[in-house]
């Protein structure tokens, strides 16, 4: 598939789950993809990094559900933190493990789990809708996390075959399986589209972190997690990065910056990319 | 040897907090909390297990900007958080504001919850970690600003907050210090209300009342904190902050 057929399957009002984690392989030319579209209203389920922040400047979430948005070497997003004091977006938020209970919830079709993380905290004052539930072993009165039942999914692996088989080659798989496999649909881009064989060819079959029962699509997208880290494919862009957040700075830095890199296609935006790192060197 | 600056003091009131925690992660946030961590680990902690700040588990002693020696274990995230609901683990958190009770807030700053005044990142682990594991906070700038009297969000739950929601929250949680970069200070005090446990060499008790935004707990005489030994100095100043990067949270 394309990004833009990925996007096509995709409506305003959905849940959707991001995978990676902060400023770590985030499916990044899916998320541009969205920006380009007409989506709006998104609920977006994710361990946050810029595809929250871009999403934000874009105006297309409603809600997030998440424990934290960093850029990890930046620890703040810009966008998210505009878009959280202007009041913009309904915020949800959750212990970081509560949102893995939350997948693992809808992944197993259960309606929650349980858990001690989040008691006594703000996360049960500011989601009033959390319940408990009494163990009926002992008695305990643990949170109930509820499932996280996503529309569609969208992570980003090394690789993955035509069938939907995803690898991933750095030192975390973060959450994305569980992504897939909370999603009606679980779209997975990956750097490099390869035979099966391939796969396990000189890895362990332990990287094959995510199966194609749970997957619909698989987009070949190169440098497709561009700005956050893909190793061992690429570390994070920092000067890029460092440049969307100076470019966050003012409306008209912002205006130039979205005109380059956004208002264009994938391949503009790669090309763009290029560009400006040549420039960099020279 | 010269003599330790504020930074080493505070390192090595970090390294004290992982006095006999045997086999457990050690999660510091904050440079003088990591090289409080690798300094226990070096001398009076040998067991204690610890990233690269990724997902692997590394071996021996390592410099804050290199890389350790070797690998010994694989713990993505979805590992350290079950690890952590264990409980076998002690966090160094570092938050922008801590009440009197030890709630933390490290989400957001204002009265608002759906429009904060200034949005930070979000709760994070934060409420997980304080309910299952021991955790300790490490605020370098000690401050009204910092030590509140209630904090805007409970991400780290406290005592209070604990006791209000009930002994599931309470029953593994065990907030252990607060060390700032003028004192250390604990839990002790009645209804487990802040108090301080000894002040930085050079630091006078009415610095650290004049920089808290609540009346702390003093008991008697204060001590001075423990001075950095001459072997725990050349570990920090050789081997694990050659470069001195505890020099840019703590100013000597």
């Amino acid at each position: 598939m394309t990004e833009e057929q990925v996007v096509a399957e995709l409506r305003s009002g959905m849940t959707i789950g991001i995978g990676g984690w902060g400023s770590r392989r985030k499916p990044m030319s899916l998320v541009r993809a969205i920006l380009r579209s007409d989506l709006r209203d998104l609920t977006v389920v994710s361990y946050g990094g810029p595809d929250v922040g871009l999403l934000c400047a874009a105006g297309k979430v409603r809600r997030l559900i998440y424990g934290f948005v960093s850029l990890d070497s930046i620890p703040l997003d810009p966008h998210f933190r505009a878009a959280r004091e202007n009041g913009q977006i309904e915020s949800v938020e959750y212990d970081e493990g509560m949102i893995y209970l939350g997948l693992l919830a809808a992944s197993h079709r259960l309606s929650f789990l349980p858990t001690r993380a989040g008691l006594g905290s703000g996360v049960v004052a500011t989601n009033p809708a959390l319940r408990t539930v009494v163990s009926p072993y002992g008695g305990e009165e643990l949170l109930a996390m509820p499932a996280l039942a996503l529309d569609a999914a969208l992570v980003h692996a090394n690789r993955a075959d035509a069938h939907g088989n995803g690898q991933y080659l750095g030192p975390d798989p973060y959450f994305d399986d569980l992504f897939c496999a909370a999603a009606k649909r679980a779209y997975v881009s990956c750097e490099r589209v390869v035979e099966t064989a391939e796969l396990t060819a000189d890895e362990h079959p332990a990287t094959l972190h995510i199966r194609r029962d749970v997957v619909a699509g698989v987009v070949a997208a190169a440098n497709g997690a561009h700005f956050t880290s893909c190793v061992p494919d690429y570390e994070r862009d920092e000067a890029f990065q460092r440049s969307y957040v100076e470019a966050a700075g003012s409306p008209e830095r912002w205006a130039e910056f979205s005109a380059r890199y956004l208002e264009v296609d994938e391949r503009g935006y790669q090309e763009a990319v290029a560009a400006s790192a040549a420039g960099a060197q020279a | 040897m010269s003599e330790a600056t504020r930074a080493e003091v505070c390192a090595v009131a970090c390294a004290d907090l992982l006095r006999e925690a045997g086999e457990t992660l050690a999660s510091p946030f904050g440079i003088v909390p990591m090289i409080g961590a690798r300094l226990a680990r070096a001398t009076f902690s040998p067991g204690l297990l610890m990233t690269d700040g990724e997902a692997m588990l590394g071996s021996g002693v390592w410099p804050l900007d290199g890389e350790p020696k070797g690998v010994e274990g694989w713990l993505p995230f979805r590992a350290i958080l079950e690890l952590a609901w264990g409980g076998s683990r002690h966090v160094v958190m570092m938050p922008s504001q801590v009440d009197s009770r030890g709630n933390a807030n490290i989400s957001y700053i204002g009265d608002d919850y759906q429009r904060p005044a200034v949005q930070l990142l979000g709760v994070r682990g934060a409420p997980g970690n304080t309910v299952n594991h021991p955790t300790s906070y490490w605020l370098p700038r000690h401050s009204t600003r910092a030590l509140v009297p209630r904090v805007d969000m409970v991400c780290g739950v406290g005592y209070d907050s604990a006791a209000a929601a009930g002994p599931a929250a309470e029953r593994f949680l065990d907030l252990r210090q607060v060390i700032t970069n003028l004192a250390v200070l604990d839990f002790g005090g009645p209804d487990h209300a802040m108090r301080l446990v000894s002040l930085h060499p050079g630091v006078e008790p009415a610095e650290v009342e004049a920089s808290t935004g609540f009346e702390l707990v003093v008991e008697g005489e204060v001590p001075e904190t423990r001075a950095p030994s001459e072997e725990e100095l050349r570990l920090i100043r050789e081997e694990i902050d050659p470069t001195r990067l505890r020099d840019r949270e703590v100013r000597p």
